[in-house]
């Protein structure tokens, strides 16, 4: 619904009131905190009004009853069951389950999320290029889907309808297998019509293949960048986030160590809006699109995405601190995706 | 026999028993009727009005109104595309009901803002601030200040335009029923533009909307007629001057508060032109009142009181318009003036006829149209 903002409207409906000086630091200092933040951190630099956009201060979601937390699932990698087969390659299995769920996407407000394991982004499947993979997926979901894996493999193991198996019901389930090639970042995600919402509704998640000797060791993880369009209007979103909460990094930063070689794993899979972007302040990351060549392509502070493109972000901090990072399309930062990294020796 | 039966009944006892039966089929209704009918299938409808803006040093205050059926709760707002912190409004919001949110934004001076309000569901009500304005401060002297503007445009215009009175004694008496068609044709036009006011104020406000408006107008439109008949008699002279000075009285409240709503957000220019364009405007109330009494000797102190009558209400409307008013009340004022002029003109219309008993011959058309033309005219004068 819109109200209509007539120049009568606007002329009848607003009159009189005291004009408080210095009510701006005021109220930035006077929050109606109905949670306090979690995990010890305040959250300075993040504090609305001039100081930047937020939700009600002091408020977070309840990551508990959501399932998950962003702060988990930023190194959360699931390497599957190993086990090896005849010829001596090695197989991985995974089961993952496509449920309807609501999630707390914003403090207070509830989502009618559909989700791969019960979290949004989905589980990051990880494995080694060469690999045999195995994923049963199940549809405990009242809508059919199917999950589409982004790298090179058979038709009929591509996830998309009327081919193949095509579309898996509700209540039914089917094993995906395939080859893992080539190395590098990739995604997976429902692709079952209306693929927009199928997509938006929370159904995608991070698919990384290592190459066959490992990268450097790095302190790794994943960020995918998306949207919830809340109205369900498919024009826009009223909510933008990395790894399924807004401002969840500004409220609990990422930590990492000074010096240390950092590895994000970077995917965009967001919808209704053409592209995204990833910035980071005081500092330049080595980029890698897609993450297929082990040469860094470009020494930067700033990448921009389309839909579905990915890549990998490597960066040291020289410096101890507080650092943002965030989308440099600034309407989506202030909308949500916006959080910090916090340096410590 | 059972309508002997009811005959022989007091009244009293077949009231009881008639108001008792239709209170037990309505308890009945509501305790198994909605048993038998199935739950509304679609999500919650969330509707609310923003009844009124404050704008202050960094902040916009905004007073929610649940209009819909169910209740709403805001859990988040955005400004231009921006979440900002808010104060106020956590609890949900019942049918009704109102909550006033304080959003800290560092706005910029004149410039449109949309306030986007998330809902607990997910769904975003919007609210446009077509150009922030720092809402001036309500104190002695602002309301002072709002008196004054409201006597400048109501009561004094109202006075000159009586002055006319010795010119209008002279008049023949086809003269005077061309000045009573003009007042008819001002009259008409009062209430036609005031309508088409009201509708657009309750377009979407609680309590009904544009039923709002309807409500005022029949609730003023009964009353003079109720005080019309009191003592027995015609509407003719003092009683006449009488009732119009009151329909325009009611009008000019609603007036004067559209006039102090629109300084309060700083929209209106204060000064000469508004003056002079209210004055000429509502110098023509100033000469319906005084039509009635061309006929009869009228004393000073009589005049002065129907020029207050019809006036003062403005400075009433500019105190309220730059205080408390909320939509559904500024349509409701509107309203009643509205019923006060249609109930007038009801009162003037059997004065036009002329000896021949025609109502509408050429001089009556003439000053009908003549008083709708100066009503438009003069009405451009006023940028409010």
């Amino acid at each position: 619904m819109k109200t209509a903002a007539s120049r009568r409207q606007f002329l009848i409906g607003s009159a009189g009131a005291a004009v408080g000086v210095g009510t701006l630091l005021g109220s930035v200092a006077a929050p109606a905190a109905a949670q306090p933040p979690v995990d010890g951190h305040d959250s300075s630099g993040h504090g609305g009004g001039i100081n930047g956009a937020t939700f009600r201060t002091g408020q977070v979601v309840d990551h508990a009853k959501n399932g998950f937390n962003p702060t988990d699932i930023l190194r959360d990698f699931d390497s599957g069951a190993t086990s090896t087969l005849p010829d001596g390659r090695v197989l991985r299995e995974w089961d993952v389950v496509a449920r309807d769920q609501e999630v707390e996407v914003a403090p207070g407000v509830a989502f009618p999320a559909w989700t791969f394991n019960g979290r949004i982004p989905g589980p990051t499947l990880r494995c080694r290029a060469g690999d045999r993979l195995r994923i049963r997926f199940v549809n405990d979901s009242e809508h059919p889907h199917t999950m589409h894996f982004h790298g090179i493999h058979p038709a009929d193991m591509d996830g998309v309808p009327m081919i193949g198996r095509g579309v898996i019901s509700p209540g039914e389930e089917f094993v995906y297998e395939f080859d893992a090639e080539p190395f590098g970042l990739h995604l997976y995600h429902c692709h079952v019509g209306p693929l927009a919402e199928h997509i938006a509704r929370g159904m995608y998640g991070t698919f990384i293949v290592d190459p066959p000797a490992d990268r450097p060791p790095a302190d790794e993880m994943v960020m995918v960048m998306h949207g919830f369009n809340t109205t369900f209007d498919g024009e826009g979103n009223q909510l933008y986030a990395v790894n399924g909460i807004p401002f969840h990094y500004a409220q609990e930063p990422v930590r990492v160590r000074r010096g240390e070689l950092v590895r994000i794993y970077l995917v965009n899979i967001l919808e209704y809006d053409p592209i995204n972007s990833f910035h980071l302040h005081a500092n330049f990351f080595e980029y890698f699109p897609t993450g297929t060549r082990l040469q860094s392509a470009e020494l930067t502070d700033t990448v921009v995405l389309g839909q579905g493109q990915r890549g990998i972000c490597e960066v040291r901090f020289p410096n101890l601190g507080r650092y943002m990072f965030h989308a440099h399309k600034t309407e989506f930062a202030e909308l949500g995706w916006m959080g910090f990294f916090e340096v410590v020796e | 026999m059972f309508q002997k039966a009811i005959a022989r009944t007091p009244r009293w006892a077949v009231v009881v028993a008639v108001v008792a039966a239709v209170s037990a089929g309505l308890a009945a209704l509501a305790v198994f009727g909605a048993s038998v009918l199935p739950d509304r299938l679609g999500p919650p409808v969330e509707e609310v009005a923003i009844e009124r803006t404050i704008v202050s040093n960094g902040a916009f205050e905004l007073t929610v109104r649940n209009t819909g059926p169910d209740p709403v709760t805001i859990a988040q707002v955005f400004v231009n595309d921006s979440y900002v912190t808010v104060e106020g409004g956590t609890d949900p919001i019942d049918r009704f009901g109102t909550a006033t949110l304080r959003l800290d934004y560092p706005w910029q001076d004149g410039q449109p803002y949309l306030v986007s309000m998330l809902t607990d569901t997910g769904l975003v009500i919007e609210h446009e601030i077509a150009a922030a304005v720092a809402t001036p401060p309500v104190d002695a002297s602002a309301i002072g200040r709002m008196a004054l503007l409201g006597a400048l445009i109501g009561i004094v215009p109202v006075l000159l335009g009586m002055m006319f009175l010795p010119v209008l004694r002279r008049a023949s008496t086809t003269a005077t029923r061309v000045l009573l068609a003009l007042t008819v044709g001002l009259l008409a036009f009062l209430a036609i533009d005031a309508t088409i006011e009201g509708f657009e104020i309750a377009a979407g406000v609680a309590f009904g909307g544009v039923a709002v408006v309807v409500v005022g107008a029949a609730l003023a439109f009964f009353a003079l007629a109720a005080i019309d008949r009191m003592p027995r008699g015609g509407a003719t002279g003092p009683r006449l001057a009488l009732l119009i000075a009151t329909g325009i009285g009611l009008h000019n409240l609603g007036e004067g508060l559209a006039v102090g709503s629109a300084f309060a957000v700083g929209e209106l220019a204060l000064g000469t032109a508004l003056v002079v364009g209210f004055a000429v405007h509502n110098t023509t109330e100033g000469v319906a009142v005084i039509a009635p009494l061309t006929g009869q000797p009228v004393s000073l102190v009589r005049l002065l009181g129907l020029g207050l009558i019809a006036g003062a209400p403005a400075m009433l409307g500019t105190v309220l318009g730059a205080t408390v008013t909320t939509p559904a009340l500024a349509a409701f004022l509107l309203g009643l003036g509205i019923g006060a002029i249609a109930q007038v003109v009801v009162q003037i219309t059997p004065l036009l006829r002329g000896s021949s008993g025609r109502s509408l011959d050429g001089p009556v058309i003439g000053g009908l149209a003549a008083g709708v033309l100066v009503m438009y005219l003069t009405g451009l004068l006023v940028a409010a």
